[in-house]
């Protein structure tokens, strides 16, 4: 089964005085296991379409599905149980609570499905190993790195066991070093874990690590390479 | 859920200082709120105090409609059985038997209406310090003293003086005349006009003798030994009084007095109203602020999966940690300074000393020391949390999430 079918997918702001079609009819299917990069000038509409594809807003026409579920027919309530079983989120910023621990932050989303004590922390343990940060258990977000943060915020996506991982820019605000370290990580994950990943970026070293690129230009899909 | 708590808590001191400022604001508030409360409700224990112990006693019994129609035929008797009713309650630490009924004085050709009172001397003094008003002349003598102790005015109105005769006449027990003569033994002073024109005191004995009234009573007023006892107390003599006995508690007979109380406190809780309005503010200025700059972060963690409701619920807990810990410190702070002055009340001196004593009162401020205004204080800053945490609830369940997460 498809992870996440598109059927003609528009969005369009109508706050300015010209009507923005941030989206403009994106048919786009991603499989399991895919590693896909959506890549284009600025303001071509990747925040935007991974937003709809994560359920956080919705479209002004078509469809999307994840798992074959239609997230347009969810309520909002029922939307973010779906988000939260389904959908993890890498954000540019990092966005960790900062007021938990490396460990709470990463067991967050589990224990929000209710995920049992002894689960939680064989998963933290685990996705600690696997970004290489066991040491960092007990520290807060603000006594790491940004690379390191983005490695948790990247273990907390996993850690709830999504059907597929989206960032937005996951390395905007890393220097290549922590951009290496992260991609390294999410090949592994994908490699490994068999974890989808469609991530958008701006940078060209991260597209080479892509194993498809979806480009975008005015909120339309202009050429979708498999590498 | 345990995690709710936990977050909430730590979210509460991400602004050490801020969350200072404020928990200090509430803890004054209540503190002050508490000062004055006990204060306020110090000052009523001690008005119905010195009103039961002038006045009415905590339990009175009559005989049966008194109350309603005081008049000399609704006495009651005092039977043995009565008398051991009373004597053997561990709870009464005094009784005062009284008559109480009007009557025309005269004294040559002056009359006017009085209220005389027959009491026993020495529980009288001892009870209402009867004997601390004898402005002239001589309190009784003895039990079966045949004098007359006379307010002050009313002796001016009649021209008496100590020595002097007066003739009093009234109706006595079952439409029986009453009538006699007797002599004035000293003039009494009291702080209320009224008494000091009306008021006529006679031993019990010669007072029953002048009624007809053998062995009967208007009324018998019980002090008590431990005054939270009262309602065990009034139910015992309920239970063992028979059906021809009148039992009130001062509860039911200083009603007047009660309504004062009670709207004296409303002024109080009105001030009140003012410092919790300040409080009110002071949460809510920082729950305002600790909402509005989390707005990514509550959008990043509706966006991963958390309900708006669960996070709405954490920033009703960082209110209520606010608002609690304010309360809890300001409970602690003034429980100390309450309890002091609870038992070193703060004199009062000069003329206001002077005219408490007046009335029988003493020249103090009291604290009252009880629970039922600290539970009030924690009360009430919980229903504010309520209306406080209101707007942040609103907002979190509306705000969108793609600019929350953009911001
Ligand atoms: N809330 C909004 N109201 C109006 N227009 C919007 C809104 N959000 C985005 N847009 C417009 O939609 C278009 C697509 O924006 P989007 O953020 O998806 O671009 P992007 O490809 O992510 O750009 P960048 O690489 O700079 O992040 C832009 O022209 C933007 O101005
Ligand atoms: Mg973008």
């Amino acid at each position: 089964m498809n992870v996440i079918e598109t059927k003609d997918l528009y969005k369009i702001y109508n706050s300015t005085q010209v009507p923005v079609h941030a989206v403009n009819g994106i048919n786009l299917i991603i499989k399991k296991g895919e590693f896909t990069a959506i890549v284009g000038p600025s303001g071509c509409g990747k925040t935007t379409l991974l937003n709809l594809i994560g359920g956080l807003d919705s479209p002004t026409e078509g469809k999307v599905f994840v798992s074959g579920n239609d997230l347009c027919s969810l309520k909002s309530t029922r939307l973010i149980d779906f988000r939260m079983h389904n959908i993890g989120f890498v954000f540019q910023s990092f966005n960790l609570i900062p007021v938990l621990t490396v460990k709470e932050n990463i067991e967050f989303i589990m224990q929000l499905q209710g995920r049992s004590r002894t689960e939680c922390n064989q998963r933290v343990d685990e996705l600690l190993e696997a970004i290489g940060l066991p040491d960092k258990k007990n520290h807060r977000p603000n006594q790491l790195s940004g690379g390191q943060q983005q490695r948790v915020s990247v273990a907390r996506a996993l850690a709830s066991k999504p059907q597929f991982i989206l960032a937005d820019e996951p390395t905007a605000n890393l220097d290549s070093k922590a951009t290496n370290e992260l991609l390294e990580l999410m090949e592994k994950l994908n490699q490994e874990e068999e974890m989808t990943f469609i991530f958008s970026t701006h940078d060209e070293r991260v597209m080479k690590k892509a194993r498809r690129l979806v480009s975008l230009d005015d909120g339309k899909i202009i050429k979708d390479l498999s590498l | 859920m345990k995690n709710y708590f936990k977050l909430a808590w730590r979210n509460l001191w991400r602004n050490k200082r801020r969350t200072m400022i404020t928990v200090s604001s509430v803890l004054f508030a209540i503190f002050l709120a508490l000062l004055m409360r006990s204060m306020q409700f110090g000052s009523y224990e001690l008005l119905e105090r010195e009103a039961i112990r002038n006045s009415t006693g905590f339990i009175q019994i009559h005989g049966q409609g008194y109350w309603e129609d005081k008049i000399i035929d609704n006495t009651l008797e005092v039977t043995p059985e009565f008398d051991k009713i009373i004597k053997s309650d561990p709870n009464i630490s005094d009784a005062i038997p009284r008559i109480e009924s009007f009557a025309l004085a005269s004294s040559g050709n002056l009359t006017k209406g009085v209220a005389l009172i027959g009491t026993l001397p020495d529980m009288e003094d001892k009870i209402t310090n009867l004997k601390s008003r004898v402005l002239k002349g001589n309190y009784f003598e003895n039990e079966s003293d045949q004098g007359l102790l006379v307010a002050q005015d009313l002796a001016k109105f009649l021209q008496l003086e100590v020595g002097d005769t007066v003739v009093l006449l009234s109706q006595g027990y079952h439409g029986l005349s009453a009538a006699g003569e007797f002599q004035v033994r000293g003039l009494l002073h009291f702080p209320f006009p009224e008494m000091n024109k009306q008021l006529i005191y006679m031993t019990l004995e010669a007072s029953q003798y002048f009624f007809a009234a053998e062995n009967r009573l208007t009324s018998y007023s019980l002090m008590l030994n431990e005054p939270e006892d009262l309602d065990k107390t009034f139910q015992k003599l309920n239970a063992s009084l028979g059906q021809q006995y009148e039992i009130m508690t001062w509860k039911e007979m200083l009603i007047e007095l009660q309504q004062q109380i009670q709207s004296d406190s409303i002024s109080g809780i009105f001030m009140l109203g003012i410092l919790y309005v300040v409080v009110a503010f002071g949460i809510f200025g920082t729950i305002l602020m600790m909402t509005l700059e989390r707005r990514k972060e509550f959008s990043v963690m509706i966006a991963v999966g958390m309900q708006r409701y669960k996070l709405a619920f954490i920033v009703f807990l960082e209110t209520l940690y606010m608002g609690f810990i304010g309360v809890i410190a300001g409970a602690i702070v003034s429980l100390p300074v309450v309890y002091y002055f609870h038992n070193h009340p703060i004199p009062l001196t000069g003329e206001t000393a002077t005219a408490m004593l007046e009335f029988n009162q003493q020249p103090i401020i009291p604290f009252a020391f009880r629970a039922d205004i600290y539970i009030a204080q924690a009360i009430i800053v919980f229903i504010l949390t309520f209306v406080i945490a209101f707007y942040p609830l609103l907002s979190i369940s509306r705000f969108n999430l793609i600019s929350g997460l953009h911001s």
